[in-house]
């Protein structure tokens, strides 16, 4: 389970660029859901994925783990029980190594990093397996530079990294974006296997309001820094994307947008 | 024939060092100044031991050990203290060059007469009995040292702590999504790289048997240079590994340096060729890369 307790959150305190983002924000994510999270730009969407990653720290307030609070954790250290893929399909992979160290580093995740060999051949056959589960024929390609993939084959190669190991949470930010409309199709479609397989807790940040809808077990919407719809199981089935486009433009009325 | 066997043993003695800025120029994306107080550091450390009696094969570990230390140093002003990378290289250099006046006790200190890796008793009865290689005797046991450090630093980069150092210059974001620290990659690839170029002075300090404090000016030019030439030969002769054409760089650059000497040049114009030989270097291989974008 994740907690997110009374967190603050200014930016550029004591500046005339002050701007307070989260005053007192709370979320609790129970295990294994699929938490959908939708809202404009600004509201506080990524700043929470960075708080709970450990990218950026909150001023006051507590992310807990189960319980344990993780608050004085350095990024590095959460990221060892969570998978994080990124918007950008770059920062998921190392462009100028092959899809088979890249699979590599990522299968030795929480191991040691020490003199072994980096590359295991043994396990080669199986991450063969995990790229035909991908349906890209990526498998023919293990020795590719993953710098010379499309954006939609390295955001499913980053995908499938941030997953191979057992892990707590899955951080979904943006991930399919910066993808075409059948490629971003393809990544939710893998993401909702990855995810049901694993039963893995996921956060997943998107602004496709058709992808909040069909996918995940939880909807939530975010504006100036705090939640201001959370629909959960049947209430949340019977959302589809108008209804949330219509609440995204009383809020920008609001606004004065 | 006398003026390729010394280019071959200037080249493969500064390749080693190369090497090293291999790992933090290219793989690590850290223009690494340390160098021009690393090498005559590893200079003046093997000269000051052999002269007080150590064996010279145990000056080249030893010297590699404290080579380490000084990029542990480079990294920590670096990674915890978050100077910028260029900065935290002239403060170690500067630093250095003291350090170094300090090991040696004055500013030049020769070794003519004692035994070092390349004139010993064991190498020249070696080398004695077959007299057709009696000249290359400095440039074969240089080959052979360099080919082990190449090999070894082949097997490491093959690691998992390799692929991590590669990953790091290539996207860090992903070595934090695997859980680790960044900064500690950097700080053990910058350990790695500094070893080597002491190792490298070390070497040199025996081939040259004298050090000077004035010896590494201009050490990380030449480092870059070399690992520039090697890279850019690499585009075209790609069956090569990119640690093999570094070697090569090296040589080809003190080669073009002995040429330039040749061509009427004074040796007090080194200095002059190797920034001038390295600004030509690096204009011809942007414009190459200019040109595959295009």
């Amino acid at each position: 389970m994740l907690e997110l307790k009374s967190i603050y959150k200014n930016y550029n305190p004591g500046s005339v660029n002050e701007m307070c983002l989260f005053d007192d924000f709370n979320l609790t994510v129970p295990d294994g859901q699929f938490v959908a999270v939708v809202g404009s730009n600004g509201s506080g969407k990524t700043s929470m994925l960075n708080i709970i990653c450990g990218s950026i720290q909150a001023d006051r307030g507590e992310v807990l783990v189960n319980g344990v609070n993780i608050s004085n954790e350095r990024d590095y250290q959460r990221h060892r029980t969570i998978g994080r893929v990124y918007q950008d399909p770059s920062k998921g992979t190392c462009p100028s190594m092959n899809i088979l160290e890249n699979m590599s580093i990522a299968d030795n995740k929480g191991k040691r990093y020490g003199l072994q060999s980096g590359v295991n051949h043994k396990r080669k056959d199986y991450y063969r397996e995990l790229l035909k589960g991908l349906g890209l024929g990526l498998e023919d390609k293990l020795y590719t530079k993953v710098g010379s993939l499309s954006g939609g084959q390295r955001q499913a190669v980053a995908l499938l990294m941030s997953t191979m190991t057992p892990l707590e949470f899955l951080i979904l930010d943006e991930h399919t974006a910066a993808l075409d409309p059948k490629t971003a199709d393809i990544i939710m479609e893998l993401t909702e296997k990855i995810v049901r397989e694993k039963k893995v807790t996921t956060i997943m940040v998107t602004h496709n309001l058709r992808y909040a809808t069909e996918y995940g077990d939880r909807l939530l919407m975010m504006h100036e820094g705090s939640v201001i719809l959370d629909k959960a199981g049947e209430e949340k089935k019977n959302m589809n994307p108008e209804q949330i486009m219509h609440l995204f433009n009383e809020i920008s009325v609001e606004c004065g947008n | 024939m006398a003026l390729i066997v010394s280019v071959l043993e200037q080249g493969l003695c500064y390749a080693i060092m190369a090497l090293g800025m291999y790992i933090t120029y290219k793989i690590l994306d850290f223009p690494d100044m340390t160098v021009d107080g690393g090498f005559p550091f590893g200079i003046c450390l093997a000269v000051v031991m052999i002269r007080a009696g150590v064996q010279p094969i145990l000056t080249l570990p030893i010297c590699f050990t404290a080579g380490c230390l000084i990029g542990v140093c480079t990294g920590i002003i670096h990674v915890v203290f978050k100077v910028r990378d260029l900065l935290a290289g002239i403060i170690m250099m500067t630093g250095l060059y003291s350090v170094n006046l300090r090991i040696a006790g004055r500013a030049n200190l020769p070794m003519y007469d004692y035994y070092t890796i390349f004139d010993n008793r064991l190498m020249n009865g070696i080398f004695g009995s077959i007299p057709v290689l009696a000249k290359f005797q400095s440039v074969i046991i240089l080959v052979v040292i360099t080919a082990v450090v190449k090999l070894i630093l082949d097997w490491y980069l093959k690691t998992r702590s390799g692929l991590m150092l590669q990953a790091v210059g290539d996207n860090d974001v992903l070595v934090t999504s695997m859980g680790v620290d960044r900064g500690k990659v950097r700080i053990t690839g910058l350990a790695i790289a500094n070893g080597l170029v002491a190792l490298s002075g070390a070497i040199y300090a025996q081939q040259q048997r004298y050090f000077d404090v004035s010896m590494g000016t201009g050490t990380a030019v030449i480092g870059l240079a070399s690992v520039i030439i090697g890279t850019a030969l690499l585009k075209k002769l790609s069956f090569f590994k990119v640690t093999t054409s570094v070697v090569i760089g090296a040589i080809v650059y003190k080669a073009c340096v002995a040429i330039a000497i040749k061509c009427g040049l004074q040796s007090t114009d080194l200095k002059l060729i190797t920034a001038v030989l390295f600004l030509v270097i690096l204009i011809i291989t942007r414009d190459r890369k200019r040109k595959v974008e295009a």
